[in-house]
């Protein structure tokens, strides 16, 4: 059963995307803005998690808990440092400061402990079973059921929380929010804590399932999780979901189909097909232009 | 700014330039690393102004000009390396071919605004370096060889002849239609102004002059591979125009010689180059969002400097 091998697969990439695509589609649909540096935070996250396991000896899950909490306070500090004079300036120098944050944090990384890869130790044991004939890693499985908890975790907290109530507010209307009392700079901090703490642990997890590491991974998949937020719809929380599996399940396809070098132009393609015909996304709705 | 009171004075000036930089290497008073850092600045100033035409007269805000460049320096590349024609016709074709690129991506992308166009334009340049990753016959990931025919006469004639059409093209009622466009599509719209036309207009020209940069480029460097049109060359080529100040042609100028002064300084230091790349893009955008220059010109300093009050005509 070669194409559920490949499904399991594909899922388990498309919850990693989905994971990252969840922080910039919650920070695009309260401030506007593409955190381009989200990428990075992905990054940072999984050195973090990297070092947890090697140098401290802890497990998977103190490990995954320790770079959520890092990648958090990360954050919060580039939102307050960098972006948050930035809240009337224009769109595009907003984007520029982003490129030129993430920048920064590519190669302050490289400056401190240089370009060389790493190797993620193994934290599960490679053990395998099989369903239907396709062999399925106890590794894998795990993989998923963290996203899922973690996705469930954020719709809890997105539907059911004070803070929660106060980003869908902040989100709907600005000026409103702050009229009704909302405190705005605190609930985009929360937002950038909870959206960088998914991308840690996105990076974790990558971590151990690719075991490859390096201070520049961050950059393809950072796109692509954005390519993911567009295509479910950005600014909907179940949209980057969505669109995070699918985007992980075409690409896999693209590879197994045996166009592995065209994997990246793959997400591209989807992209522009996408921004050209329904910029909106799948779940957006159409917005009438105001003069 | 009229076109009679600068052409000449900017063509001797020019002229000048170019005699004295080529006595001094005939002489053999300018060793190979002058001549080489001035040709790479003169490539670099074609690619900051032609960008400068796309995001600082139009205002679209394109980040993915180091697609064009791929372009350009492939296509050259097969001209001279796999046809065998001369050096001077593989600029025209690596141009021509960059703008028709800058048409098929432009005609769908600029239908799209602000970040959304800038994500596209960066998707279509990533498809354009695996294109040419996957094409064997160009070298794949390995690169191809380019002889190296970049001279400084031909560096700089092409500089003289984009800063020409660029200014030219700004000062004519395109160039003040496209500029409309960038304070306000929709009044501009409004006012009978095919903004589409002039926005396609716009990115191809610059496209043209980025796929001439890419010429100059491949042929200046022994070997071309994909890896070198990535993200990073893009952003490259944005900090100029953003440093300088988005719509100031002499300000694109100015930080494309400052920064590749700089850049070839710290040629030894990557990492710090990049650092200080990146500080000077967040700082900027963050105490002077306009850039260095705004959207003033040198010569708009002149006359300030000439009637001490002012008067209202600076800025656009």
């Amino acid at each position: 059963m070669e194409w559920l091998q490949q499904l399991i697969n594909g899922i388990s990439l498309g919850s990693i995307y989905a994971l990252i695509a969840l922080g910039y589609t919650m920070v695009y649909g309260i401030i506007k803005l593409i955190n381009f540096a989200h990428g990075d935070v992905f990054m940072v996250g999984s050195f973090i998690g990297f070092y947890s396991i090697t140098v401290f000896g802890l497990g998977f899950f103190p490990a995954l808990i320790i770079s959520m909490a890092a990648c958090a306070l990360f954050g919060v500090i580039i939102e307050r440092i960098a972006y948050k004079r930035l809240r009337n300036a224009t769109r595009i120098a907003a984007l520029i400061t982003a490129i030129g944050v993430s920048l920064l944090i590519e190669y302050g990384v490289i400056y401190i402990r240089g370009a060389q890869p790493e190797a993620y130790p193994d934290v599960f044991s490679n053990r395998s079973f099989e369903l239907f004939g396709a062999q399925i890693s106890v590794q894998s499985i795990l993989i998923l059921s963290v996203s899922v908890v973690l996705m469930i975790l954020l719709q809890f907290i997105v539907h059911k929380t004070k803070t929660g109530k106060a980003m869908r507010a902040v989100s709907h209307d600005t000026e409103a929010a702050k009229l009704m009392g909302i405190n705005v700079d605190n609930t985009i901090s929360a937002t950038f804590a909870i959206g960088s703490a998914l991308a840690g642990a996105a990076g974790v997890i990558f971590g151990v399932y690719y075991t490859k590491i390096d201070p520049l991974m961050g950059v393809i998949p950072g796109v692509k999780a954005f390519v993911a937020a567009v295509l479910g719809g950005i600014g909907i929380i179940p949209g980057a979901m969505v669109g995070g599996l699918v985007l992980g399940v075409v690409e896999t396809i693209v590879s197994a189909l045996g166009f592995s070098l065209w994997r990246d132009a793959a997400a591209f393609v989807i992209l522009i097909l996408i921004l050209i015909f329904r910029p909106s996304g799948i779940f957006g709705k159409n917005t009438r232009e105001k003069v | 700014m009229k076109k009679s009171k600068q052409f000449w004075p900017f063509i001797i000036a020019a002229v000048i330039v170019y005699a004295v930089v080529q006595f001094l290497i005939s002489n053999g008073m300018m060793n190979q690393f002058y001549s080489n850092t001035l040709i790479f600045i003169s490539i670099n100033i074609i690619l900051a102004v032609s960008l400068h035409l796309v995001i600082g007269i139009t205002g679209q805000f394109s980040i993915g000009h180091a697609g064009f460049l791929a372009v350009g320096a492939y296509i050259s590349a097969i001209v001279t390396m796999k046809l065998h024609l001369p050096f001077i016709v593989a600029i025209l074709v690596g141009g021509i071919v960059a703008a028709l690129a800058g048409l098929v991506v432009g005609i769908p992308s600029l239908r799209l605004k602000g970040d959304y166009l800038a994500i596209a334009t960066l998707g279509f340049a990533e498809i354009i370096r695996i294109v040419f990753l996957n094409i064997d016959a160009v070298g794949g990931a390995a690169g191809m060889q380019v002889s190296h025919l970049t001279t400084w006469t031909y560096a700089f004639v092409c500089l003289v002849i984009t800063i020409l059409v660029i200014v030219n093209f700004t000062n004519s009622r395109h160039g003040i239609a496209s500029i409309s466009v960038r304070e306000n599509e929709i009044a501009s719209d409004a006012m009978g102004i095919n903004t589409t036309y002039y926005k396609v207009i716009a990115f191809s020209i610059g496209s043209f002059f980025a796929g001439v940069a890419g010429a100059l480029y491949s042929h200046n460097f022994y070997i071309i591979q994909p890896s070198q049109f990535g993200f990073l060359k893009s952003f490259d080529i944005l900090i100029f125009v953003v440093l300088g100040g988005l719509g100031s042609l002499s300000g694109a100028v100015l930080s494309a010689i400052l920064l590749t002064v700089v850049s070839t300084y710290l040629q030894g230091y990557p990492e710090t180059r990049m650092i200080i790349y990146s500080l000077v893009l967040i700082l900027v955008m963050l105490y002077r969002p306009k850039g260095l220059m705004g959207t003033m010109e040198i010569t708009d300093y002149f006359k300030l400097w000439r009637t001490p009050k002012g008067g209202g005509q600076h800025g656009k």
